[in-house]
């Protein structure tokens, strides 16, 4: 448990949540039990030097637990007193690479400039030095010394520590309470203490274990060569050695010394893992541990009536879960919508309302833990839900194609610009490279992309948002699609650069008749290019209508409170309205109405039961009971 | 590029002096000779003397720092205290053993890592499992007893290969090779599973990038997700701890070398630490050095190919 121990920055929330896990709780007390070592001669058995030649090579037994050696020395007892001087080892080892790395660490991020510079130089060169040779040298130089051995370890290995040292200590020396704590007068020093290294904390105790486990690998390695204390002083890679002398005939000897080496590293590698899990909080859905793969399709599809008229895509009662580490987590629930040939459908609503969820299930794209669990998808009269990885794929770009939020990522860094798209155009039809070179620069002369030969030899990186935006179009339009879904496809850009993808998108659906499902949270988006809006909060569509009558006024108060909160709608010098609270997330949805509690219409009956999506006019519908209310509201 | 490859080029310079002056200053500033060692400690103070002045150990050792770079740069690495052996000849001889080893392990590192971790990011399941346990052992499991386990099983109970000692490639290709599988696969365990991780890790990351989706949505067949825009985005982290699993190598090595008597530069540098033979020790160490270097460069010259930002600007 050197980490305990040696990290100045120790602090008890760290240990608490470790203890927590059953990963920390087995990890920790293997540890406490090596660090018992350093009582080894209260606690071993027999003294480890006694040779006693009747009994050599025995097998464990009742007074030798682990057997004897091959001088019927007592194992057990040998293992004691070598880990001792393992974590004598291990301890100077840390001690050194702390003393190095964190004072080193901190002033490079926290002072930056020319101190910096020079202490990464000097890093970069150190990171270079073949450690082995340097511990060679020290040990001819020093006679045999493991502790100088272990001392130069600790020091040459410290340059990994103080880069993440330094870069923890750089991005809290950014951070505004620190630059406010500094114009308040708080001296360096005092910053120093008070904000960064309690920062570092998690960070240096992972990299310590880290570390530790190298170190005790290099210190049995060292004692196995023979370059430590001479014998008979017991160590535990001396043991292995005597182990090799005796391999074949009491290959037994190999066990004791080796698994208790195997163990520690594994038990401080463990640790270390364990300590960045619970401090560093992972930002990704699954919570930062690895979920099982679902199910893609659903068990059992709930029967659904068949669409009356016939959409090009039609969404029914589709609901979408996802396996969470805390369990099955509804995302969406009971969607549905129609779109035709032609139409644009906008799907608005905050973040976390599932419109995106909603969008990727269409296409069958959902996250390797997402599946559908009930409802249907109908395309063209074909069934998406159910439909085989083979009829999804000869769809996708030919029938259905995507473009998504953030243009700059959707594209693959590391090919250029015409081999991408040269690359979609061939996977839709068969054609020579010569016509699929012609072919994308038609297409990128479509989506209106200037210099498209030169623009072709580029990579992604070297091309604008919008630029970028407009290539994905290309691609997206390279198998004459006749649905394409686009996942926000302005919100990353500019704003005239969004009019003019809108316009983009605006000419090329009149001249071509694709139906477009539109993702957005932006209400200037959906007054400028869709002709039907689909509202959803919490995984629920909650009111849909052709755009205009939305506009006009809405029949549900949370379209109505999203377009106050909305910068395009307020007047001038008037606050805008934004909704008090944000969507609750999946599991903490409330049964009944779910926006009820950010409702100002709220009323006792919201909570009685499910409301469903009500049918108002033929193309309206609405979730909420008390639209009378909303009309008579100015 | 060619820049970045300069860089590094430039860096090696101060980087062999670093090691060599290290190595220099230490053993002037500790007590105790070359001429104690040779003559051990009941020598006289005459004989010491007289030996120390024959050595040139009675000139400052920034002197002699300075006679031994200006041999080094003519190829001249001094000559074995205790053999009396020239430095530069006895690397030579010992060079062939150490690459046998190194180069071998380097290669089925990558290459039996980098198939391991794509099968397992791509299948998942019960490979995925495997490999996160068997990268645990990787780890945690010296590579030296791993080493013994190996001998102790394919060499005494099976009889299948030898337990120690080296053939020459040049004498005999089949004993050559017989001599150094249980070696390198001692010594590339580590690296097996470190690779296999960091790719396993590296392509579940990338499977879930915008690109690959928008790719996919866009008609791409999975045959080409996979292996051209997959495998290419996930390299540039593979490769990075490539070389990091090959330097490690170089330690490694010293400790099977050891391990299988086979008579390469680990062993030397062992024997020469346990000699108290400095300029073995220092010869060892410019040859470590400059692998170092060689594997630096040839990790960014990677980076380049594989990362157009790099190769661009």
């Amino acid at each position: 448990m050197t980490t305990a121990t040696e990290s100045p920055a120790k602090k008890r929330g760290i240990v608490r949540s470790v203890l927590a896990t059953w990963r920390g709780r087995i990890t920790v007390g293997f540890l406490l039990l090596f660090v018992c070592c350093l009582a080894a001669p209260l606690l071993a058995p027999a003294d480890p030097l006694h040779q006693d030649l009747r009994h050599i090579l025995e097998l464990p037994s009742g007074s030798h637990w682990l057997g004897t050696d091959s001088l019927g020395r007592d194992v057990l007892s040998r293992l004691l007193y070598g880990g001792r001087s393992s974590i004598v080892g291990i301890l100077e080892g840390v001690a050194a690479h702390l003393v190095v790395a964190v004072p080193l660490g901190v002033a490079a991020g926290y002072l930056g400039g020319r101190f910096d510079r020079y202490a990464m130089r000097a890093a970069d060169i150190v990171m270079s030095v073949p450690t082995i040779v340097i511990l060679l040298a020290i040990l001819t130089i020093f006679n045999r010394s493991i502790a100088a051995a272990m001392i130069t370890l600790g020091a040459l290995g410290a340059s990994g520590m103080m880069r993440i040292v330094r870069g923890t200590a750089m991005t809290v020396r950014q951070e505004l309470y620190v630059s406010a704590a500094e114009l308040l007068g708080l001296s360096r020093t005092q910053i120093i203490f008070r904000h960064i290294l309690p920062r570092c904390r998690g960070v240096i105790i992972v990299q310590t274990s880290l570390f530790a486990a190298i170190a005790i690998g290099i210190q049995t390695g060292l004692t196995f060569l023979g370059l430590g204390p001479p014998p008979p002083a017991a160590t535990w890679g001396g043991m292995v050695n005597e182990a090799a002398t005796t391999l074949t005939t009491a290959p037994w000897l190999l066990v004791p010394a080796g698994g208790v080496i195997a163990l520690t590293v594994l038990a401080l590698g463990i640790l270390g893992d364990t300590v960045r899990d619970v401090t560093a909080q992972s930002h990704t859905s699954s919570g930062g541990l690895r979920v099982k793969p679902a199910k893609r399709r659903p068990e059992a599809p709930a029967p659904t009536a068949a669409p009356e008229r016939r959409a090009l895509l039609s969404v029914r009662d589709l609901s979408v879960s996802f396996l969470t580490p805390r369990g099955e987590a509804e995302v969406l629930t009971g969607v549905g919508f129609d779109l035709d040939a032609g139409q644009t459908l906008g799907l608005v609503g905050e973040s976390g309302s599932g419109k995106s969820v909603t969008a990727r299930a269409v296409l069958g794209l959902l996250e390797a833990n997402g599946r559908v669990t009930a409802g249907s998808v109908v395309f063209d009269g074909q069934e998406l839900t159910r439909a085989s990885r083979k009829e999804l794929a000869a769809l996708r770009g030919t029938r259905i194609a995507l473009i998504s939020q953030e243009p700059m990522v959707a594209l693959d860094p590391s090919f250029r610009i015409g081999a991408q798209l040269t690359e979609i155009v061939r996977s839709h039809t068969k054609m020579s490279r010569r016509d699929a070179r012609r072919r994308v620069l038609e297409l990128m002369e479509l989506v209106e992309l200037p210099d498209p030969e030169e623009m072709a030899r580029r990579y992604p990186f070297q091309i604008s948002g919008g630029m970028a935006q407009r290539v994905a179009i290309a691609a997206a339009l390279a198998g004459s699609p006749d649905l394409l879904i686009a996942d926000e496809p302005t919100t990353a850009l500019d704003v005239t650069v969004q009019a003019e993808i809108l316009a983009l998108l605006r000419r090329i659906q009149r001249e071509t008749g694709m139906a477009v499902l539109l993702v957005t949270h932006d209400w200037g988006v959906v007054a400028d290019i869709c002709t039907h809006v689909a509202v959803m909060y919490a995984g629920q569509v909650v009111e849909s209508a052709p755009v205009e009558q939305v506009f006009g006024a809405s029949v549900h108060p949370y379209t109505s409170a999203l377009m106050a909160a909305s910068p395009d709608s307020a007047a001038r010098r008037t606050p805008i309205d934004a909704i008090a609270g944000t969507v609750p997330p999946p599991g903490s949805r409330l049964d009944g109405c779910r926006f009820r509690d950010r409702c100002a219409l709220a009323a006792a009956d919201c909570a009685d039961k499910d409301i469903p999506l009500l049918q108002l006019t033929e193309e309206r519908a609405s979730r909420c009971i008390h639209t009378e209310l909303l009309q008579v509201r100015p | 590029m060619l820049r970045l490859i300069g860089h590094r080029i430039a860096m090696s310079i101060p980087l062999l002096l670093i090691v060599s002056l290290i190595v220099f200053a230490l053993e002037a500033l500790v007590p105790g000779d070359a001429a104690r060692t040779i003559l051990g400690e009941n020598a006289t103070a005459q004989s010491l003397a007289a030996l120390r002045d024959q050595l040139g150990l009675n000139d400052p050792w920034t002197v002699r720092y300075g006679d031994w770079l200006a041999g080094a740069f003519h190829g001249d690495l001094g000559t074995s205290i205790i053999s009396g052996v020239d430095v530069s000849s006895s690397l030579s001889t010992r060079l062939g053993v150490t690459l046998s080893l190194l180069i071998p392990s380097m290669l089925l590192s990558a290459v039996a890592g980098i198939a391991l971790g794509f099968a397992s990011a791509v299948r998942g399941g019960v490979l995925g499992r495997f490999i996160d346990v068997v990268s645990l052992l990787g780890f945690a499991l010296p590579g030296f007893w791993v080493a013994l386990i190996l001998v102790a099983f394919f060499a005494v109970q099976l009889d299948l290969l030898p337990a120690t000692g080296y053939q020459e490639l040049t004498v005999s290709p089949g004993g050559w090779l017989k001599s150094i599988i249980l070696p390198v696969l001692a010594l590339s365990l580590h690296g097996i599973t470190a690779v296999a991780k960091q790719t396993r890790d590296s392509v579940m990351e990338v499977l879930e990038a915008d690109y690959v989706k928008f790719l996919r949505a866009n008609g791409v067949s999975e045959r080409s997700v996979r292996y051209r825009h997959v495998l290419r985005n996930a390299a540039i982290p593979v490769v990075t701890s490539l070389g990091l699993v090959s330097v490690g190598m170089l330690g490694g090595a010293v400790f099977i070398e050891n391990v299988f008597v086979l008579p390469g530069l680990g062993s030397l540098a062992t024997q020469a630490t346990l000699d108290h033979d400095v300029p073995v020790i220092l010869g060892v160490g410019v040859f470590f050095t400059l692998s170092v270097i060689v594997i630096n460069l040839l990790i960014d010259i990677a980076y380049g190919l594989l990362n157009p930002k790099v190769r661009v600007s």
